[in-house]
């Protein structure tokens, strides 16, 4: 095969599956604003994305905090910096560890569960016969998904930095030799609002990623039972890519600005 | 804009619409007059679906235009759209139930989401619907994967009847049905289109259905209608594609592609 040929059709297939993913997610975003609202459907998701991913998240988010002081007590205590661990694991959940293990977790909770629930409609006609019954689609599918995820992955990570913060002092306590109180007091009086607010800005960015990918994904599945594997497949490696990719890029601007 | 020459419910205008390489619709011209019951028949693959999904706007043909009621509808948008497609209703070749809905749910969904009826009155509606296709009241409360088949197929014909709509489509409506439940289906079809007054757009592989709900029938093949006449003249048209396609014969002009 010639190897031009081979690259341009690469090239061209990219292009192609990029413009399509720009094109859904602006009718998806431009739909939130026009009528009419599913507010049912939007509190059913709202559930199912937010309230039962907490325990997930709330359990990888004990474990981490956890062992986020255990690691960063054996590298302070090697300059006799051991006072600074709650601060570290305070700064290090808030954040970093709250926002994208929470992403991660549900991530490979709901995108997946988008996209092999839509995938399936796709497959079994269910989305076409929604267009015949004049409604549409990504109004009725994607907005109420696309709007549950980013109001629910805020108070997500909110509950994630607490349990979080809450699995850092557990260890310290139990297993370092710190005084709960001490160690309550250094936490509150290292407290920051830009600490908290980066964190929770990154989750309304990171729960955008989510549906977006889960939907887009389900959305475009063809083929049958292989079609809508790939598409939840793809659906949480690319969105499980692309959080890690905008927690870089988010982190960048916000030290850019010193927030 | 109106044309002047359509006046058909339904109407294709050198309908054109490739997949890759593969044409599948290669200048469709196509009427349905109003109150008609035209079943286009082909092989598997040769486009019919397609052909219905450019007229719903599911699929956008690359050359041609859909009108109804003489208006273009190709490149409608929005309100627009969603207002010429509450003409239509459609029942799918696998039913193509909402899973996540009670069947009830399921034949009111366009009545409470596209039209914005009450849940109250397009329940009552749902079961009068339900009533009609044959199944009974206990029945609206179950969900689809609890149905067999044929009940699916009822299901879906009670849903695409139930805003009364002007134009039905009918994809594959017996496909995989044993022959008594697909003779009532058919009979279903036959009634329920003619008590809706619908103009109808049913495709299917099957003759015995074809001959009992269509008043027209139109041939598909290679991405072309090669034959289009009234259902009494189909035996005697003398088109060598359609007589080996209504015998169901192996041997003859039409050679079966193994590859789609």
């Amino acid at each position: 095969m010639n190897i031009f040929a081979a690259v341009g059709r690469v090239t061209v297939d990219l292009l192609r599956a990029n413009g399509r993913l720009f094109v859904f997610t602006m009718d998806a975003v431009t739909s939130i604003f026009r009528p009419p609202f599913y507010w049912s459907l939007l509190f059913q998701q709202m559930m199912r994305i937010g309230y039962f991913s907490l325990p997930v998240v709330g359990l990888t988010a004990f474990f981490t905090g956890g062992v986020l002081a255990l690691q960063i007590y054996i590298g302070a205590s090697r300059y006799g910096a051991e006072q600074f661990v709650p601060t570290v694991v305070l700064v290090g959940i808030l954040r970093e560890l709250g926002p994208v293990i929470a992403g991660l977790m549900v991530a490979g909770r709901v995108a997946a569960a988008i996209a092999a629930e839509l995938g399936t409609m796709r497959v079994t006609e269910q989305i076409d016969a929604l267009v015949t019954l004049a409604t549409r689609p990504v109004k009725y599918l994607v907005v109420p998904r696309l709007v549950a995820a980013v109001i629910t992955m805020p108070i997500l990570v909110a509950i994630a930095d607490s349990i979080g913060v809450l699995g850092g002092y557990v260890a310290s306590t139990q297993s370092l030799g710190f005084t709960g109180s001490i160690y309550i007091n250094t936490t509150m009086g290292a407290l920051n609002d830009n600490d908290v607010m980066s964190g929770l800005i990154k989750a309304v960015f990171f729960g955008f990623i989510i549906a977006m990918m889960g939907c887009y994904h389900g959305f475009h599945s063809k083929g049958g039972a292989q079609g809508v594997g790939a598409a939840t497949t793809s659906a949480v490696v690319t969105s499980s890519i692309l959080i890690l990719a905008a927690n870089y890029l988010l982190t960048n601007i916000f030290n850019f600005f010193n927030f | 804009m109106v044309s002047a020459a359509s006046t058909a419910k339904v109407e294709l205008k050198g309908v054109k619409k490739r997949f890759g390489p593969k044409v599948v619709l290669d200048g469709i011209d196509l009427r349905i007059e109003h109150g008609q019951s035209l079943v286009v028949i082909g092989g598997s693959g040769t486009g019919k679906s397609v052909m219905i999904k450019c007229v719903l706007g599911i699929l956008r043909p690359e050359a041609g235009e859909v009108y109804v009621d003489g208006k273009p509808v190709t490149h409608l948008h929005g309100h627009a759209r969603d207002m010429m497609l509450r003409k239509f209703g459609m029942l799918f070749q696998a039913a193509a139930l909402f899973d996540s809905l009670p069947v009830w749910e399921n034949v009111a969904f366009g009545l409470i989401q596209g039209r914005g009826v009450p849940r109250r009155k397009a329940r009552d509606i749902a079961y009068e619907k339900l009533a009609k296709v044959g199944l009974g009241s206990e029945v609206g409360q179950l969900w689809p994967a609890e149905l067999s088949g044929g009940m699916q197929k009822r299901v879906g014909l009670a849903r695409a009847i139930a805003a009364d709509p002007e134009i039905i489509f009918f994809d594959e409506p017996t496909t995989g049905l044993d022959p008594i439940m697909a003779d009532v289906i058919n009979n279903l079809i036959v009634d329920t289109v003619k008590d809706v007054g619908a103009t109808t757009l049913s495709i299917t592989h099957d003759m015995v259905s074809a001959r009992r709900i269509a008043d027209r029938i139109a041939m598909l093949y290679k991405g072309k209608i090669i034959w289009d006449g009234p259902t009494a003249e189909i035996d005697t048209c003398g088109n060598p594609y359609v007589d080996q396609f209504i015998h169901g014969r192996a041997e003859g002009p039409i050679q079966m592609e193994v590859k789609a």
